[in-house]
């Protein structure tokens, strides 16, 4: 499927969000996280075929600009909401992986009336000193695909991690590697613990935690603090990596669809 | 011509198959490989060389900052000046520096520098890096995205805390102070010179040169690769403006000076290798933090120092590699001024720092290596530069030759 691309601007230009859009029926956003395939995921073709999905692109990455205005997660919030007011969705059903999990669990807690489900999968934001996230946005790539991929031989992730043949390319991929783990260090660094467990009480969705019970990058062990916090929320373990709505889109999908249904 | 003896201070204890056993000299190198009994020793060696350096005539001794690392035993070079402000009484302190948005606020820096200047009696040179990605993002957690901003807003701090006459406010995104009234004031005036430590970044040659700072590139791969990064501050030098005062650039160089240049290999050969193999094995994954380059610098295709093409390069790596890629000036005292004289021509810099003491080098032979250089070296290159005028230079430390 080819989405819809187009880029939204805000605050007279000085942000700027590349939106991928494809299917008819209640508004799905889709935040994406740090490594993600190139293009519009294959776990969004699937939800289209039943909601109108948005994905935006996080500034700094892939043709959104202007992340350098925002100075933290609440900053980051405050501009998500206004580009859902920009592109007319007053409420809707989000899912975020990761980094994306985060700011849809930010939306979420911040404006509770706008979020219709909720589903984040391994979700970034919360901190065990005993079970620390992996350090992924500085891990060297043979390290990272060993880490990200359930199974680092499938195709899925050969082809996410194939370089450009062509040098130019190679390097222009590797500056836009780098730019867009910067955009979203930027939120996160050194540790990802920036006050969502202080608000996460205030999350009124129905939530879903999806998650790969091998992530090897957000350890399972994070359902434990998510739960805690946001009352009520179902749990849903399939088999898979940190991955999951890559390397297994079908399944990823299917248990999205089964909670927003 | 000025010329600085810079110590970083290493451990020099690492065990033989450090770089086998370990992924990083530097951020998570184990502690249990240090002993302080031993470093005890070693700051009183290290204290000691410096001294020397004042004494047989080196224009300055210059200190530096790093941190969870085994080859800079300084993560406080301030302690370092202030004891060598008493130790000695000729050289400029060169402090390169204190890496400001690492200071909370960053007054303390303003202040500590201060106390330095004053008393040295106006000796100190100011130096201020934004700091290497190891040290400022990984070691001490500060967001590379916002590190350069930091920065620079730090450094309008300290420049206003030094210069403005009355006690002011200061709004910053990053410090809000109601009243800023540093004591003491520094004695230079308006302020102590200000060098900026760089590794070939876009924005800092830029930012220098308008600012009209001396620009330092702490190298350690030698004048023959260094020279991509002077030309490129003295292109910038030249567009914004500004002219080619060779004071306004330093370069750091290790060398190695021995009777003989075969000499040299027998004396050195080892303290070198230990600095290369072991020194700068640092994991590629430390090696830059996402956003600690800007675009602008990502694009102008310079390569950190350290990372996995450097540990390429570096494993490769023997005294004959050493010497003739420049990495070290080594030999005898004849073959060391030829080259040094065509590293200071070809980089045109006014301030030249020397690391005299290289990796695992004992307090004798660094000693040595000093004097011989003190003796048979320095005079030769001191006359370089004649006609310009060091505006860069600290009005407490003698030139030569003066009382």
């Amino acid at each position: 499927m080819s989405p819809d691309d187009r880029l939204v601007e805000l605050r007279g230009g000085a942000l700027a969000f590349r939106v991928l859009a494809a299917g008819r029926g209640h508004p799905v956003v889709y935040f994406h996280s740090v490594y993600e395939p190139q293009g519009w995921p294959a776990l969004l073709d699937h939800l289209a075929d039943r909601y109108a999905v948005t994905m935006p692109v996080h500034p700094g990455a892939g043709g959104s600009a202007g992340v350098e205005t925002l100075d933290d997660v609440l900053d980051l919030a405050l501009a998500y909401e206004e580009l859902l007011d920009a592109l007319g969705i007053t409420r809707a059903h989000l899912v975020g992986h990761f980094f994306g999990g985060m700011v849809a669990a930010e939306l979420a807690a911040l404006f509770p009336e706008r979020v219709a489900r909720l589903v984040l999968v391994a979700p970034l934001g919360l901190w065990r000193d005993d079970a620390p996230s992996a350090d992924i946005l500085t891990l060297p790539p043979e390290d990272l695909i060993q880490m990200l991929w359930h199974d680092p031989e499938s195709a899925a992730a050969r082809q996410w991690a194939a370089q450009p043949a062509d040098e130019a390319q190679k390097v222009a991929a590797q500056i836009e590697s780098i730019a867009r783990r910067a955009a979203m260090a930027r939120f996160v660094w050194p540790i990802p613990d920036k006050g969502l467990r202080k608000r996460l009480h205030r999350i009124e969705a129905p939530t879903l935690l999806l998650w790969g019970d091998g992530d090897q990058v957000n350890p399972v062990i994070y359902v434990e603090e998510w739960q805690r916090r946001i009352k009520g929320a179902a749990v849903k373990l399939l088999r898979g990596g940190h991955m999951l709505v890559h390397e297994s889109p079908d399944a990823a999908a299917a248990a999205v669809k089964e909670f927003l249904a | 011509m000025k010329i600085c003896f810079f110590h970083l201070m290493p451990y020099r204890f690492l065990p033989e198959d450090f770089e086998h056993r370990y992924r990083s000299v530097w951020v998570d190198v184990p502690h249990s490989l240090y002993d302080p009994e031993k470093t005890s020793g070693l700051y009183h060696e290290f204290l000691d060389e410096l001294e020397y350096a004042d004494q047989v005539g080196f224009d300055g001794v210059c200190v530096n900052e790093h941190h969870n690392n085994a080859y800079g035993l300084m993560p406080s070079p301030n302690l370092m000046a202030a004891s060598l402000a008493r130790r000695t009484s000729r050289a400029a302190l060169v402090v390169l520096g204190n890496s400001l948005a690492a200071y909370n606020p960053p007054l303390r820096v303003a202040e500590e520098f201060a106390m330095l200047d004053v008393l040295s009696r106006g000796r100190l040179v100011a130096g201020f890096p934004v700091g290497t990605s190891m040290d400022m993002n990984f070691a001490y957690g500060i967001n590379p995205a916002t590190l350069r901003e930091r920065y620079y807003e730090a450094h309008d701090l300290v420049m206003q805390a030094w210069t403005r006459p009355e006690v002011f406010a200061f709004n910053g995104k990053y410090t809000q102070v109601r009243y800023v009234n540093i004591w003491p004031q520094p004695l230079q005036k308006p302020h102590p010179p200000v060098w900026i430590p760089g590794g070939g970044s876009v924005e800092t040659w830029e930012w220098t040169a308008r600012l009209d700072y001396v620009y330092c590139n702490l190298s350690y791969y030698g004048y023959k690769r260094g020279k991509a990064t002077l030309d490129g501050f003295w292109d910038t030098v030249a567009r914004v403006g500004a002219d080619d005062n060779p004071y306004r650039a330093g370069f750091l160089q290790l060398v190695c000076v021995a009777d003989t240049d075969a000499e040299a290999e027998r004396l050195y050969s080892s303290h070198v290798h230990y600095f290369y193999q072991k020194c700068l094995n640092v994991w590629e994954g430390f090696a830059e933090a996402p956003g600690y380059r800007t675009l602008k610098t990502l694009e102008a295709g310079i390569r950190p120092q350290v990372g996995a093409q450097a540990r390429q390069i570096r494993q490769s790596l023997n005294w004959t590699k050493y010497v003739d890629s420049g990495y070290v000036i080594a030999g005898s005292p004849a073959t060391v001024r030829q080259q040094l004289a065509e590293c200071i021509r070809t980089l045109r810099v006014g301030h030249l720092m020397v690391l005299l003491q290289i990796g695992s080098m004992p307090k004798d032979l660094a000693l040595h290596n000093t004097g011989l250089f003190a003796r048979e070296v320095m005079p030769h290159v001191r006359e370089l530069w004649p006609g310009y005028k060091n505006r860069w230079w600290p009005s407490g430390a003698p030139t030569p030759g003066a009382p």
